[in-house]
């Protein structure tokens, strides 16, 4: 097996299919639908069963994936499961059992435009749905969003990293442009599984029957009936929340330095306004580009203080307004804000923001 | 350098395929790539495109609305990418696909039979390699040799015995590629 680093052309879908394995996952369980099945596709045309043992399953329902997601990572594994829209609202109802039960594992979603079947087009319309969750409960998942094909193949690393750390479901929140767009990618070298002996030594938590002899069975539930103890739980939960939102908190700066208009922008959107900073900085515009990498926990002191400073925000986002409401709150009233979007999987251009934050910056 | 690309065609023609090709032989080249497909209900039965884009630097959007160069293969893909070509943009058509030629001046535009050619050749799977080495001719924006490692790349191994002779079509269609119309500068 290859131990070195390779560069690959590959779809952001196929990279995360390579950086599973890659980054030593023990199992992955899914379900096709359009415009993420190449990552199950991959997985089984790659056979990492034969190499590294990792397992890949194709279940009958995105229900059981995410239950199986639930199980393995129970049992101290690092597995994953991806989807796209409306198989990740089926996801919903396991999402929060994996939270209070703090139960690492990495949900990849790859958006199509909805609400409902809607589109197999690309969209940003699941911002609530993974920031916010369709699940019950105060209860957060940590959100990555990628806006390249090599950031989801190193999200896939980072996700890992983080589950395990503070033991919770990661959620990598693409979009069809990027899953289904090719680029460069350098894939990571291998690491290796873990073994029995590093699960038991690093996860003492886990219900995996092993080592039993000497301590307790671990028990690992969500219901609770005393509600004193219920309440104990939650404010457990919540302070690792807020000791995730003091570390984790990640966002690019590009040009932010001297710009009067910043845009705030994510995924493959924030891509695309890239091309309008790169354009209008050109004719001498100090316009930039805040792109929130974690979008829960949100970048909230990186708006603020931008806010204080800048003459207006411009939010551009594939779906109707959604980061929009968080990039409000955290702006504090500072400056103007204000909106584009597309939504239903119609995707943007850079000379259509290029127009439209032109004529916001020419009325002042 | 950035060049932006679009190919267009039926399903089936190999239109992805020769994006891909191409992207391929971009980064033996040492460029940035994006290869970015339609896959909707075009890729299933209609009319497929894809955008190509490579470039000297960090590409942004993967996304355009206005195009170096088009690969034109069907009618409708001339009809809606000819008038988003940038002045001074190429413009490639096989004429057996297209009813109405060509009819903007103030781009470059070239013809190549490559749907009679292997027709001729007896080999219909070469009919997109045709296209990619008359697009490298007149845009020598990655080298035959950098095309053919993309082949060795993006093929799997039991295919590389069909290299050589995509190899071929690919020299021949450097060949057969002729100029209609030379863009008029205003």
């Amino acid at each position: 097996m290859q131990t070195d680093n390779e560069t690959l052309l590959l779809k952001g879908n196929e990279a995360i299919a390579h950086a599973a394995i890659r980054y030593g996952f023990d199992g992955f369980f899914g379900y096709p639908i359009t415009p993420q099945s190449e990552i199950l596709e991959t997985l089984s045309l790659l056979r990492p069963w034969e190499t590294t043992g990792m397992v890949v399953l194709q279940s009958e329902s995105e229900v059981a994936s995410i239950n199986m997601i639930y199980a393995g990572g129970s049992s101290g594994k690092c597995v994953l499961t991806s989807s796209s829209s409306i198989g990740i609202s089926l996801m919903q109802e396991v999402i929060p059992y994996m939270a209070i039960c703090e139960i690492p594992g990495l949900i990849v979603s790859v958006q199509r435009g909805g609400p409902g079947l809607g589109t197999i087009q690309p969209s940003q319309s699941d911002y609530y749905q993974a920031v916010y969750g369709g699940g019950n409960g105060d209860y957060h998942v940590l959100v990555l969003a990628p806006s390249s094909v090599q950031e989801s193949c190193d999200m896939v690393g980072l996700a890992k990293e983080l589950m395990m750390k503070w033991r919770t479901p990661v959620m990598i929140l693409s979009d069809g442009s990027i899953g289904q767009m090719m680029e460069k990618c350098v894939l990571p070298p291998y690491t290796p599984r873990r073994t029995d002996e590093e699960i038991r030594r690093e996860c003492p938590w886990a219900t995996n029957g092993l080592g039993l002899k000497g301590r307790k069975p671990n028990v690992s539930t969500s219901l609770e009936l005393d509600q004193n103890l219920m309440e104990q739980r939650n404010h457990a939960l919540q302070a690792k929340y807020m000791r995730i939102k003091q570390e984790e908190v990640r966002a690019e700066h590009y040009m932010t330095e001297d710009a009067e208009l910043v845009i705030v922008a994510f995924g493959s959107a924030a891509r695309v306004a890239m091309g309008t900073v790169d354009e209008m900085r050109e004719h001498g515009h100090r316009i930039g580009l805040l792109r929130p990498i974690t979008l829960w926990p949100f970048p909230d002191q990186d708006i603020l203080t931008l806010a204080s400073r800048v003459k207006q925000m411009v939010v551009v986002e594939l779906n109707e307004g959604q980061m929009l409401r968080d990039v409000e709150w955290a702006a504090r009233f500072r400056c103007p804000i204000s909106f584009i979007g597309h939504c239903g999987g119609v995707t943007i251009t850079p000379d259509e923001i290029t127009h439209k934050v032109g004529a916001l910056l020419s009325q002042g | 350098m950035q060049e932006e690309i679009i190919i267009s065609g039926f399903g089936g023609q190999g239109v992805l395929s020769m994006g891909k090709i191409l992207a391929y032989g971009g980064i033996m080249e040492g460029k940035e790539v994006t290869w970015m497909p339609s896959y909707g209900p075009e890729q299933r039965g209609g009319t497929a495109n894809v955008t190509v884009i490579l470039s000297d630097k960090r590409i942004t959007s993967p996304v355009l609305n206005a195009y170096d160069t088009a690969i034109v293969l069907n009618q409708p893909s001339l009809d809606r990418f000819m008038p988003l070509l940038k002045p001074g943009g190429t413009l490639i058509y096989d004429p057996a696909s297209i009813l109405t030629p060509p009819t903007r001046t103030d781009i470059n535009t070239y013809s190549i039979p490559a749907m009679s050619e292997a027709a001729n050749m007896q080999n219909a799977k070469v009919f997109n390699m045709l296209l990619l080495g008359g697009l490298i001719h007149v845009r020598p924006i990655v080298t035959v040799e950098n095309v053919v490692q993309g082949l060795h790349k993006t093929l799997p191994e039991r295919h590389h015995h069909l290299i050589p002779m995509n190899e071929q079509a690919i020299r021949h269609g450097m060949e057969i590629i002729t100029q209609e119309h030379k863009a008029e500068v205003k």
